[in-house]
């Protein structure tokens, strides 16, 4: 409890001098409404319902989208790493699109899938797909020959080498490529939300700046700053969990 | 089979290509014959492509020319008649002991208390008791090779392929290891090819003792080296250390042509 308080004590000073600066008149309310207003327009909204409908959209097409990343990125990655034609095949193209802003194909996706859920969740799912197709290939290609061999020798075929040992060798980088994915997916939800949606967390921020109720909507920007940070410890946790063999 | 030749290396030559460069002639012409349940090892400078003539018979890479056989049949690749340990003991990091041991255990198709019980079995052949639940990366060295034979030996292989097995431990661990080696060999006998440049040691383990020479490797002496005792105080007795010399000799000289093939 101690040690939390101390660790979270930056926040509540920032909060802190938020308050105060904005109660001392030396930041005009227009520009950022004090603290304790976005905490009760926060609890307003979720007595509303209007901040569940949202989050819970906004959090199907992360989730979805960066499910759909992991899996297909995984497997991408692995299989270049393993097969040449692929690698041959592929990594052009991985190349040509990893330093490209994915928020580019904000209206790309809009414009095929419109402003609903699969425009975000393909938006999600390629930009997210890169960083983990990357650390998938990456571990794959650095997974130890005596182990492959090892693993043939008793008996496994050469296909099955790829689930026993190259994917557990390969699965520290992927699980480092996937957080990368885990941030970029948050970036990428909230701008196509707010350029491209009818919902979501980014489309309630943009729709409640436009008609000027900032105490509302900066509750909504703490609520995804919140989910992002949250997401991350979650992450961490799972990545510590699942890694435990390193230690 | 004990008598009979359980694998025959007929003219073997193996060649391969570096990422860059020109093409490496890594064995050159080399026949050997190794009985059923015999121990031989396997001596050379480094790079004289004795580790590779293991690999082909393990069925890992392929011969360029000549053919290998195992109980009669060409080899085409891996199989568990074949087990094979690894200077750096290639354990799953992300197994425990008994998770790694259990491995081959589950490829032979085995019902699970019969794999528990085997597995149970090895583990504490080889000392590891009470570290079942460990990972590789909390264990020493000596341990992780223990491990690693344990692996092998539980699939119950008929050749055992050795790859500078304890290269890596420090001396005391390795001749502790050494015996220990021999003792299981002594009690469940198998086909053993032992590859090692330590000639102590593979005077010391061995029936026969193959001499190769620098890259390109071939046979050049093949040593019988049996003192009928396994006591470590052989290592002190005339004969053997007159069987240490007279291999030295053998070695030394292609030690000294390997290190004039790596100046340019």
């Amino acid at each position: 409890m101690k040690a939390a308080l101390v660790r979270y004590a930056p926040l509540l000073i920032l909060a802190a001098a938020w308050e105060a600066a904005v109660r001392s008149g030396v930041v005009s309310e227009l520009v950022l409404p004090s603290l304790t207003d976005v905490v009760s327009a926060w609890v307003k909204l979720l007595r509303g319902g209007d901040l569940w409908l949202n989050t819970a959209a906004s959090l199907y097409r992360t989730g979805a989208g960066l499910l759909l990343a992991i899996a297909v990125g995984g497997v991408l990655g692995i299989t270049m790493a393993w097969w040449r034609p692929v690698n041959a095949l592929a990594s052009p193209l991985v190349e040509m699109l990893y330093p490209m802003p994915k928020s580019a194909l904000i209206p790309v996706t809009a414009l095929w899938l419109g402003f609903g859920d699969g425009s975000k969740i393909l938006l999600i799912f390629l930009g997210c797909m890169l960083p983990v197709t990357l650390g998938a290939f990456n571990g794959a290609r650095a997974s130890d020959q005596a182990l492959v061999w090892s693993s043939r020798s008793m008996g496994a075929s050469r296909l099955r080498v790829l689930w026993d040992v190259v994917l557990p060798s390969a699965l520290p980088e992927i699980m480092n490529g996937v957080r990368t994915a885990l941030a970029l997916s948050f970036v990428l939800l909230v701008s196509s939300e707010l350029i491209a949606a009818r919902s979501g967390l980014g489309y309630l921020i943009g729709f409640l700046g436009e008609g000027g109720v900032y105490d509302a909507m900066f509750a909504v920007v703490l609520t995804v700053a919140f989910l992002g940070f949250f997401a991350d410890r979650v992450y961490q946790r799972l990545e510590r969990r699942v890694l435990r063999w390193r230690e | 089979m004990a008598g009979t030749s359980q694998i025959v290396i007929d003219q073997v030559s193996h060649t391969y290509r570096p990422p860059r460069g020109r093409e490496v002639l890594a064995l050159q012409d080399v026949s050997l014959e190794v009985r059923g349940q015999e121990f031989i090892a396997l001596l050379g400078p480094s790079g004289c492509g004795k580790s590779t003539l293991l690999y082909l018979v393990g069925g890992f890479l392929p011969a360029t020319l000549g053919t290998i056989r195992v109980d009669g049949k060409p080899v085409s690749g891996p199989g568990p008649d074949r087990g094979i340990v690894f200077q750096h003991f290639a354990l799953f990091p992300w197994k425990t002991v008994r998770a790694n041991v259990l491995y081959g255990l589950e490829k032979l198709g085995l019902p699970r208390a019969e794999r528990e019980r085997r597995a149970q079995a090895f583990i504490d052949l080889v000392g590891l008791h009470g570290f079942e639940e460990s990972y590789p990366s909390h264990l020493s060295g000596g341990m992780k090779q223990r491990a690693a034979i344990a692996r092998t030996l539980a699939i119950d292989p008929e050749i055992l392929l050795m790859d500078e097995p304890f290269g890596a431990l420090d001396a005391q661990t390795r001749s502790l290891m050494q015996s220990e080696l021999l003792g299981i060999w002594q009690r469940s006998p198998k086909t053993v090819i032992f590859v090692t440049h330590d000639v102590q040691e593979a005077v010391y383990l061995a029936e026969r003792v193959v001499v190769m020479s620098a890259r390109p490797g071939h046979v050049k002496a093949i040593v019988d080296t049996r003192f009928g005792c396994s006591d470590p105080s052989v290592f002190k007795s005339k004969a053997f250390v007159d069987k240490v010399d007279e291999i030295w000799g053998l070695v030394r000289d292609e030690a000294l042509k390997a290190q004039g093939n790596q100046s340019p």
